[in-house]
């Protein structure tokens, strides 16, 4: 279990950054994963008290402040409307009621962890973090990034006419995932782009983007194709959850199963 | 550090480390309903309320607790013996070691979700594990008391 | 009159009684081991062999004992270097005497290396950092098939010690080992013109009680160690302690106080050792709670077995013969070694009791891994899954029902069971069970599977089990009733309620029996200084064993207070009836109260108004039942859902049909956790990844679909109203019964736990490719 010298509730996001810095300073999310460590830490520094807990329709963008609990993330409407039900499916399994009353989107997306169902779904959105020194950017860049000192403030998804899709497989429905699937795809500049995400490979979730034309009535076995190669092209590990080999296999069920999905919606 | 905060109503001080869980300052000042079963937030034993939302306090740090307003089945008791009166009457408690915690997130459901259905019922405590039962009698016990509940504030709304 | 007006008679058996101790549960009251002890108890831990075999060179304590707090830290050099066993068995134990509190040889990752206290928690985990372990690391055995006359011994020493006749051998790795055979197996099977020859592999499972391993304990007034365990067998403790410490058995007193869950894992003495040894060299009160960690990596879980079954028929499906060799793996120690492995074959091949012949063989061998121990069907779970999987390839081989094939072969009211100790069924409903079972799922409609047109299919699978009623001719229960003033009774029992009931099932047969309210009695948990002894609560015992104690003490108690009526009415005892509220002058209609009587004995009174009896019995009566699995399978990825589960029972008459039925329940949600999820998984050098509910993953309320149960009573003539056991019985069928519905519904035979969904969809992938 973790060790922590001193606790400190920052009346500032200026004075939580200076903190920070210093080499066994460490923010604290919800305090699910980070306890379970072995880490000496000599100050948590405890952003709950900046405002950081609300969801923001700003228009254009839903603005996720990063101490938001996963269960607010489950309840939300402005999500549901932009998303659908994916959202909440990327948060319902995991744990349990009390947990995602904890648990915080900051917490998730700044652990990059692998089996991470929250960086799964959100990496196939439009999605960017916002730093409190390295300013607004992508998810998909921020995920590949090395943890360094700065602090998650938000997750901010840009509203567009995408569509999304969420699955996972998992071995008791409250577990890991054995394999996280998330598949968005909408105009981008124009051009019809297919997302994918995959995460609990057992590897963190890596992003995937697809110019990809398919007509709304395409055939299941061109539909399967598709799906094929776009789960061939993330690599997979074994773990006690599954092997590499099952892992690519559900990836290209789960993704096909998605993508038809989105398909038969647009037809 | 010194923490101040509300537990069941009363205004508590406790002398905390910076990695205190609140579980075991919860047992310390008496409330020893709250247990622990398994350290990494799995099994929903150590359930209480936190500003009124069910919240695992074996992982939260209790530093962060001043000021806050924490509920333990001691302070529902009233409530509690109600329910669990439907949950023996089942034979749902078996142990019991798990109960406390269990029937924190009941009635934490029963504010939250208007009429649940049985697949609302069972994935709100999804975080509630029980070792001895099987889950089939608690699922009983919270059926038949919800009805109760619904026969009881339908009688009250017609007086 | 019939059994059915004799149930319809009874006014507290079979019923529905909540339980006595309900109100305190549900309320969250300071029940509990660690409710109740004393705030200045020293914190005990224990450190921890990181390694799976090694020798400890050399240990430097002296940097940790200056840590402000610490009380003593305890080494092997501290502990007497006399061999006992840890496990709750009656003496002489079958299990073998091959452990020291602490030792210098470390056989399992997590083996206890040394003991830490001091006054606080954080005193004490900063002092086991800063204790100094050299070990020689020593080559472990980890794979329990090459352990067998392995070069490499887990228990060399010459001071290991078997006391009972189980063919066990340190020096070959060898915990135990027999062969029982009846008629000539070899010659019946080339006989049979269908052999299903098959390998099956059970895994170690944890019982993952909620409440962890527990203890405290202290010095009393008399100088005598008295310890507070959340145990199943207090007796046994006290035993098991004495043997430990080296000091006379009259100098340890053992209470039980309300247990969370023990399933099996405490019938074995896994915490008490600790801070007793911790209280008896410092004086002081000590405890122990063991983190879940604790509990998943150093504790006694199921033994895994590899079971080799050849089941012979003819053609039409009469089973001739079973041949089934077990090979059980005890781990680092032998708890419960030689016993397990007995129930994997006498409690399953009796369940086909027309065949001619059997022979049953097995080895028990030590490993490098966490010692197994007790839980829940106790080595019967392991072999019904194979001798009834073997049944189910059987009918797949000959085409037919699973469940025709089994009411044309299954042991039925009045068989002698040669495989069961040669036991006649006093009384077995097994196919009332599994006609029944078959309505409720609806069998015919649904076997073998109906494609949902989803990509999903779901398939009904079947299995029958059964256990016993305690250890026959072994087991004793003795309980003690007395009268207290206002005439209400103490019921005083050596039984060890587990949270299952048995102070409340055991005081509604006392109320039964004294024609009172159960409120009229109360019921007090074990003191094995004031508590008559009882062998404790395992081995499905308490019921059938307990149970009949109580009855014979209740008549006992009965004839006392005629007596005492009678004297005080003025009248022959013969003229005297008891109806629970009054003796009754039946001459002359003159009466006096119970409440009178109590009062009075109390004054001028010569003989104590209490009685006490005991029970053990020469045979240990089958309970059965039939489980009928329903699954659904994603045809893609193999996922297998349970849809719905229908259980029948004959344990004889229910005692109490609540908390039966939730034992029932229960027991088949652990079922279905061994068949589909459970596993402890080790590292190539021994160490266990599956040491917490993030990683041993015990089924949520959203993983065990539906679950029904339902009873088809026989009526047991030695037990109490007509009880047998339901203990253990219910985890029995889920396992079988799921590989089962597996198999009808993808054609996928998977014979090693658990049945994950890649071995569903690898089987399914190596059927399409060998079409």
């Amino acid at each position: 279990m973790i060790t922590i010298g001193n606790y400190v509730k920052p009346k500032s996001l200026e004075e939580a950054y200076e903190l920070n810095q210093a080499r066994s300073s460490r923010v604290m999310g919800g305090m699910m994963w980070m306890r379970l460590g072995n880490a000496r830490v000599k100050t948590v520094i405890d952003l709950s008290g900046l405002g950081l807990d609300q969801i923001e329709d700003e228009g254009n963008v839903i603005r996720i402040g990063a101490m938001c609990t996963l269960r607010q993330i489950e309840q939300c409407e402005a999500l549901k409307d932009l998303c659908g039900d994916g959202i909440a499916e990327c948060v319902r399994h995991i744990v349990g009621v009390q947990f995602r009353n904890q648990a915080t989107i900051g917490g998730s997306i700044y652990g990059r962890f692998g089996f991470s169902d929250v960086l799964t779904a959100f990496l196939a959105l439009d999605t960017f973090v916002e730093l409190y020194d390295g300013g607004t950017i992508r998810l998909s860049e921020f995920v590949n990034r090395k943890p360094d000192k700065d602090i998650l403030l938000s997750v901010i998804v840009r509203k567009s006419k995408r569509k999304f899709r969420y699955a996972s497989i998992r071995q008791t429905k409250t577990d890991f995932p054995v394999i996280a699937c998330s598949v968005v795809t909408g105009m981008v500049h124009g051009k019809e782009t297919w997302y994918f995400s995959v995460g609990a490979r057992p590897m963190k979730a890596a992003l995937l983007e697809k110019q990809w034309e398919i007509p709304a009535d395409a055939s299941e076995a061109m539909i399967a194709d598709y799906a094929g190669q776009a789960a061939s092209e993330f690599t997979y590990g074994s773990n006690m959850r599954g092997s590499a080999e099952y892992r690519r296999h559900l990836a290209e069920v789960l993704i096909r199963r998605e993508m038809t999905s989105i398909l038969a919606e647009e037809r | 550090m010194e923490i101040q905060f509300t537990l069941n109503k009363k205004q508590v001080t406790a002398e905390v480390g910076a990695d205190t869980v609140l579980l075991g300052v919860l047992r310390d000042l008496g409330c020893k309903s709250v247990k622990c079963g398994c350290e990494t937030t799995n099994c929903g034993l150590c359930t209480v309320w936190i500003d009124g939302r069910s919240r695992l306090s074996c992982s939260v740090l209790a530093a962060g607790i001043d000021g806050h307003e924490v509920t333990t089945l001691e302070g529902v008791e009233e409530e509690a013996a109600e329910f669990g009166r439907f949950l023996a009457a089942e034979g749902g408690e078996q142990c019991g070691f798990c109960s406390p915690g269990f029937i924190m997130n009941v009635l934490a459901m029963k504010r939250e979700l208007e009429d649940p259905d049985l697949e609302e019922i069972k994935e709100y405590l999804a975080g509630n594990l029980c070792r001895c039962t099987g889950y089939m009698s608690q699922l009983r016990a919270i059926r038949k008391y919800m009805a109760v509940q619904k026969e009881n504030s339908g009688k009250e709304a017609q007086v | 009159m019939s059994v059915t007006e004799e149930r319809k008679n009874m006014r507290v058996v079979n019923h529905a009684v909540p339980k006595v101790d309900a109100e305190a549960l549900v309320t969250g009251k300071a029940v509990y081991t660690n409710d109740l002890a004393p705030a200045d108890c020293l914190i005990v831990k224990i450190i921890r062999s990181p390694h799976a075999h090694a020798l400890i060179k050399e240990i430097n304590t002296a940097r940790a004992e200056a840590v402000p707090g610490i009380e003593c830290i305890l080494t092997y050099k501290d502990c007497p270097d006399k061999r006992f066993t840890m496990a709750g068995q009656t003496y002489p134990e079958p299990s073998p005497y091959d452990r020291l509190i602490l030792d210098q040889r470390m056989r399992f990752v997590g083996d206890a290396a040394a003991i830490v206290a001091g006054t606080s928690e954080e005193a004490v985990k900063k002092a086991m950092k800063l204790v100094k372990i050299k070990y020689e690391v020593l080559e472990p055995v980890l794979d329990f098939r090459k352990a067998k006359d392995n070069p490499i011994l887990v228990h060399p020493e010459d001071n290991w010690k078997s006391l009972c006749p189980v063919g066990a051998d340190n020096k070959r790795n060898l915990c135990a080992h027999d062969v029982s055979e009846s008629g000539d197996i070899e010659a019946v099977l080339e006989e049979c013109d269908y052999v299903i020859d098959r390998i099956y592999h059970t895994k170690a499972n944890q019982q993952a009680m909620m409440e962890t391993f527990r203890t405290y304990s202290y010095l009393d007034t008399y100088g005598r160690l008295n310890v507070v365990s959340s145990t199943q067998v207090p007796f046994h403790v006290r035993r098991i302690l004495a043997n430990a410490l080296d000091i006379p058995k009259s100098r340890v007193r053992v209470i039980k106080p309300r247990i969370g869950g023990g399933f099996g894992a405490k019938q074995t003495s896994v915490s008490e050792v600790y801070p007793a040894l911790v209280t008896w060299k410092t004086g002081k009160p000590a405890k122990i709670i063991y983190t879940r960690e604790e509990s998943l990596i150093a504790s006694s879980p199921r033994h895994e077995m590899e079971m080799h079954v050849r089941l012979g028929a003819d053609k039409e499906g009469h089973i001739r013969g079973i041949d089934l060799y077990t090979l059980s793996n005890t781990g680092a120690f032998g708890e419960h070694g030689p016993t397990t492995v007995g129930l994997s074959g006498h409690k399953s091949i009796p369940l086909y009791g027309k065949a001619e012949a059997f022979r049953f063989t097995y080895d028990v061998v030590y490993t490098n891994v966490m010692s197994a121990g007790a839980y829940r069907g106790y080595g019967a779970t392991q072999g019904i899954f194979a001798v009834e999987s073997a049944v189910n390839e059987l009918a797949q081989v000959l085409g037919m029902d699973p469940t025709v094939l089994r009411e044309m072969n299954m042991v039925r009211e009045g068989d002698v069971m040669p495989a069961y100790y040669g036991e006649q069924t006093q009384s077995c409903a097994l196919d009332r069970c599994l006609a029944r079972a078959k309505e409720m799922i609806g069998w015919d409609d649904k076997y073998p599977c109906r494609d949902m047109g989803n990509g999903k299919v779901r398939g009904v699978g079947v299995a029958m089990a059964m256990q016993g009623s305690g250890i026959s001719s072994v087991d004793t229960g003795s309980v003690a009733i007395k009268v207290n003033d206002d005439g209400f009774y103490s019921l005083m029992i050596g039984a060890t309620d587990m949270g299952t009931g048995c102070d409340t099932i055991l005081s509604q047969m006392a109320a039964e029996c004294l024609d009172c309210d159960i409120k009229d009695i109360i019921v007090h948990g074990v003191d094995t200084d004031i508590s008559p002894y009882d062998c404790g609560s395992y081995a499905s015992s308490t019921t059938y064993v307990t149970g009949m104690a109580v009855v014979r003490t209740c008549e006992a108690l009965i004839g006392k207070i005629c007596e005492r009526g009678a004297e005080y009415l003025g009248c022959p005892v013969e003229d005297v009836e008891f109806n629970g509220a009054e003796v009754v002058n039946l001459k002359t209609g003159e009466s006096i109260t119970r409440k009178e009587i109590g009062n009075r004995v109390m004054c001028f009174n010569n003989e104590a108004l209490s009685a006490s009896e005991a029970f053990s019995s020469p045979v240990s009566p089958p309970p059965f039942m039939a489980g009928i699995a329903e699954v659904e399978i994603d045809k893609e990825t193999g996922v297998v859902e349970m849809v719905d589960y229908a259980a029948v029972v004959d344990c004889g008459t229910v005692v109490n049909p609540s908390l039966a039925r939730v034992q029932t329940e229960g027991g088949i949600a652990q079922g279905i956790g061994m068949a589909l999820f459970e596993d402890i998984v080790y590292s190539p050098k021994g160490k266990n990844y599956s040491n917490s509910f993030m990683q041993y993953k015990i089924p949520s309320r959203l993983d065990v679909g539906n679950i029904r149960v339902e009873f088809e009573s026989s009526y047991e003539p030695t037990g109490p109203f007509g009880a047998k056991s339901i203990g253990e019985i219910v985890i029995n069928t889920p396992s079988p019964a799921i590989a089962n519905a597996i198999q009808n519904a993808v054609g996928v035979t998977i014979r090693e736990l658990p049945m994950t969904a890649e071995k569903v969809y690898k089987g399914m992938r190596e059927k399409a490719e060998n079409r």
